[in-house]
């Protein structure tokens, strides 16, 4: 589904009346009621075994790299299956670099489109407008990652990056030859899809703000957008941070349009320019072609890091939306 | 108090103000601060005030009575124009502010002369200081320099200030619901105000907090004209020097408390604070 | 008005027009989207396309017949194996839950939702490619299943939750058991939600392509077998996407628009399905 679930596990009243004892008991037992509850337990069980399987799958599956390289595997920075030396430096630095510019484009965009939706347009056009940008969520990345190559890089190499080059040359960032694929290319791309991730949450934040807020704002002689910038998105303020995490979590995880795009290239580089690389594009680029096992296994040492690193980024991401939308009015 | 026993209506419609008479008030009596007339108010097609006509005396306590849904909190949101916020809100007729029309002038002006304070009580999840300070600060009334002496007045203004004077970097929600309210009379009273609507200050708290904010009233009208919405009608006996009583939509009495609550002219007025309403 | 009170209202304006620009920048993109691949895609898609097989490295023509059967194979398998864990299990949450296990369940859930689709892939790859020694489709539709099965179970629960306690009194009074009240009364009255929910569901992972690329792989001809590599929309438009033939790059735009309208058309059949549902509840 499209629109990000940010429903947060809560305690849920039972809707039955339970009674106790024994009797009791059989009689359910008789009219089938506990060999249903038994039998969808099983299933929501499912959902724990199938997550602890996961971990245990990623763990087992990378123990040569663990016993050969041990936490050396995240600092080293030279990738070489040909004499079997594997660092993940490149890639931890590429994946950061471009969700970091993803975020950086995204962030202002999102919660800009976010303050117009909740704000300022009329209820209609709020729809109608949140309606396409969840459907530009639904959109698969393979796609985007078609438009990037074909559209997106062409225009960054002949028109975006000379033009960055000649105007903030002197910044390390832009420097050095103009692929048109590479580091900001990929950032772009991730920027136009978390953007409706950021827009679609901070949008529900932004509306649950109470409307006594903006009156006590507007009473005091305020402008529409002072009571906005100045009182209802400070309210809101943890909420978008956490929309903007769960963003981030999933900018970490994307693979597709990334691969397409960012050239492929374990190098780091300081040039946004350049050409690199990152997690989950180096496990679908060379998963098929790995040779040896120590290789696989480091791959799957990567999918477990980016594991960790998103599953954290994405916990952290919903409790802040939980906090937010708890808060009360008057009293915390 | 001659004028106001001349407007009090003895018809279900207030008679209307000749405009000589509107905008010459006699000497010795309160000059009238807000001027109401022929107001009728929409939402969409729905007409929720009905041709009201009332001159609101400067430097009182006005107390507005009513059940609930008879337009008074919609008559106090004409005063300052927030009822602008609402979609396909419109008022019709004319408010004059010290003589100026209030529809004239440029509403954020009109809010900060008209300051608000809610029902329920809206602090900004942030410090007591910074609440106290958001309207200057966005009006940019003082000068830097002079913020804190302009926060300190306000907050003993509302009598927060020996409260609070320990705690004012503190966050405004770890106050009780009384300060908290009163809180809001001083941010409200920062930007020094003329006229100051309370929209049923009180309906959220407990007896204690109630007496301390309507013992603050009676110091503010030194101030500024108050306008006190309330359901509460023991409350507008207590407080308010002149009293209206509205229903459905209509400005039935105006007169002083006195003659409201003892000898009202209308029957209707009589049945809603004998209790007998309904 | 004095000139402070102009600028602060002027900013206003400027701001909350920028705000506006930013909203139409978000739809802009799509509209972009949808009208690149709609020219694009368009030129190229031909009855050839969607009944031939992939011609010979180098030939031009032919077409995507065997993604097009492929990609529903998997998701008839993700759906086979994502479902009954998501429906079964969103029933329990709404149902039958208690607090702490419940609550561990919900949370777990979210967290599932969270794991890249990459590592997905790696999970299917270790429990079905590695034990089997060869790519295949069973592989593939477990990946899809797998990353199902969370909003299966979240948005099950939500549209049982839905409905009113009172339905549920209604039928328990009339001597109905408890599990007979939610086979009868309250799965039925919410299966409208539940089967759009899963719609969105599947549309979701049918543009899945990252966990796909090394378990069902990809196959120029038609799969023989469930346990057999396959070819399927996404990972056929990464192939000819990156591939060096022209007459490939095109394939890729068509097949991007079968694929893109097959997404957009689930989703806005279903979006407007809920829609209608939560107005006539309010209603």
């Amino acid at each position: 589904m499209a629109t990000p679930s940010i429903a947060v596990a809560r305690p849920a009243p039972s809707r039955f009346p339970r009674p106790g004892g024994a009797r009791a008991f059989v009689e359910r037992l008789r009219s089938g009621d506990e060999i249903a509850h038994l039998i969808t337990l099983i299933f929501a069980s499912t959902i724990l075994f199938l997550t602890a399987w996961l971990v245990y799958e990623l763990w087992v599956h990378s123990a040569l790299p663990r016993q050969t390289f041990g936490l050396g595997f995240l600092t080293a920075s030279t990738w070489d299956p040909v004499f079997e030396h594997f660092g993940a430096l490149p890639f931890i630095y590429g994946t950061v670099v471009t969700s970091a510019l993803g975020l950086l484009i995204a962030v202002p965009i999102g919660v800009g489109a976010a303050i117009f939706l909740a704000e300022l347009a009329p209820h209609g056009i709020s729809e109608a407008l949140t309606f396409s940008i969840e459907l530009l969520a639904a959109v698969p990345s393979v796609i985007i990652g078609l438009l990037g190559i074909f559209v997106l890089v062409p225009i960054l190499r002949k028109v975006v990056e000379p033009f960055l080059k000649a105007t903030l040359g002197f910044l390390p960032f832009f420097q050095g030859p103009a692929f048109g694929i590479g580091f900001l290319a990929a950032g772009l791309i991730l920027a136009i899809m978390v953007v409706p991730f950021i827009i679609s949450i901070s949008r529900g934040i932004l509306l649950a703000v109470p409307t006594e807020q903006r009156e006590a704002a507007l009473a005091l002689g305020a402008t529409k957008w002072e009571s906005t910038w100045k009182v209802v998105v400070p309210y809101a303020r943890t909420g978008i941070m956490g929309s903007v995490f769960l963003a981030l979590a999933r900018a970490l995880g994307e693979t597709m349009a990334v691969t397409m795009v960012i050239g492929n290239d374990p190098k780091i580089s300081a040039s946004l320019f350049a050409p690199g690389y990152t997690i989950a594009a180096a496990i679908a680029n060379e998963f098929t072609e790995a040779t040896g096992d120590l290789h696989l296994q480091a791959l799957i040492e990567l999918g477990l890091v980016l594991f960790f690193l998103t599953i954290l980024i994405n916990a952290f991401g919903r409790i802040l939306i939980l906090v937010t939308t708890r808060k009360g009015t008057s009293r915390e | 108090m001659a004028t106001l026993q001349g407007m009090s209506a003895m018809e279900k419609t207030p008679t209307k103000m000749e405009p000589d008479e509107v905008s010459k008030p006699s000497n010795g009596r309160p000059q009238p601060k807000l001027l109401v007339s022929a107001l009728n108010f929409f939402y969409g097609k729905r007409q929720a005030l009905l041709d009201v006509t009332i001159q609101i005396p400067e430097n009182r306590i006005t107390g507005l009575i009513g059940p609930s849904g008879c337009g008074k909190s919609t008559f106090l949101r004409t005063l300052n124009r927030m009822y602008e916020i609402v979609p396909h809100a419109r008022a019709e007729g004319r408010i004059e502010l010290d003589g100026q029309n209030l529809m004239e002038l440029d509403a954020m002006e009109v809010r900060r002369r008209v300051g608000m304070v809610f029902q329920k009580s809206n602090p900004f999840p942030k410090s007591i200081f910074d609440n106290v300070a958001f309207g200057l600060r966005v009006n940019r009334i003082v000068r830097r320099g002079e913020l804190h002496e302009a926060v300190e007045r306000s907050l003993r203004r509302a009598a927060l200030w020996d409260e609070v004077k320990d705690s004012l970097h503190d966050s405004a929600y770890k106050l009780s619901g009384g300060q908290q309210q009163r809180l809001c009379i001083a941010r409200a009273l920062a930007v020094d105000p003329e006229v100051l609507l309370l929209d049923e200050p009180c309906s959220a708290l407990d007896p204690i907090a109630t007496a301390k904010i309507e013992e603050l009233l009676f110091g503010l009208k030194k101030l500024c004209t108050v306008v006190l919405v309330t359901h509460n009608m023991q409350q507008a006996a207590r407080v308010a020097d002149v009293t209206g009583f509205f229903l459905l939509g209509r400005l039935i009495e105006f007169n002083t408390t006195e003659v409201i609550f003892k000898t009202p002219a209308s029957r209707q007025t009589e049945d809603y604070i004998t209790g007998r309403f309904g | 008005m004095s000139p402070r009170l102009v600028w602060r209202k002027s900013v206003s304006v400027m701001m909350l027009s920028l705000t506006g620009v930013c909203a139409l920048a978000g739809v802009s993109v799509l509209l972009f989207i949808l009208g690149y691949l709609l020219w694009y895609g368009g030129k190229y898609i031909n009855w050839d396309f969607v009944t031939q097989l992939p011609k010979p490295v180098g030939e031009t023509g032919g077409g995507m017949a065997n993604a097009i059967v492929g990609s529903a194979k998997l998701l008839l398998l993700a759906a086979l194996t994502g479902v009954p864990v998501g429906f079964f299990g969103g029933v329990y949450l709404s149902e039958f839950g208690g607090k702490t296990f419940a609550f561990l369940v919900r949370y777990t859930t979210d967290l599932l939702n969270g794991v890249p689709s990459i590592v997905m892939g790696i999970f299917a790859y270790t429990v079905v490619v590695l034990p089997m020694r060869h790519f295949s489709t069973l592989a593939g539709g477990l990946a899809l299943g797998v990353m199902m099965i969370p909003i299966a179970v979240r948005s099950t629960e939500e549209f049982l939750r839905a409905i009113p306690t009172a339905l549920r009194e209604g039928a328990l009074a009339l001597g109905a058991s408890k599990w007979k009240t939610i086979v009868k009364v309250v799965i039925p009255a919410a299966a409208g939600g539940i089967v759009t929910g899963i719609m969105l569901d599947l549309a979701r992972v049918a543009g899945e392509t990252a966990p796909l690329i090394f378990t069902s792989f990809n196959n120029r001809f038609w799969s023989s077998g469930w346990n057999q590599p396959i070819a399927s929309l996404p990972v056929m438009i990464y192939t000819y996407a990156l591939g060096p033939y022209d007459d490939w790059h095109r394939q890729a735009w068509a097949a991007g628009l079968i694929l893109l309208l097959l997404v957009l058309a689930a989703n806005i059949v279903a979006r407007t399905v809920l829609a209608r549902r939560s107005t006539a509840r309010e209603m």
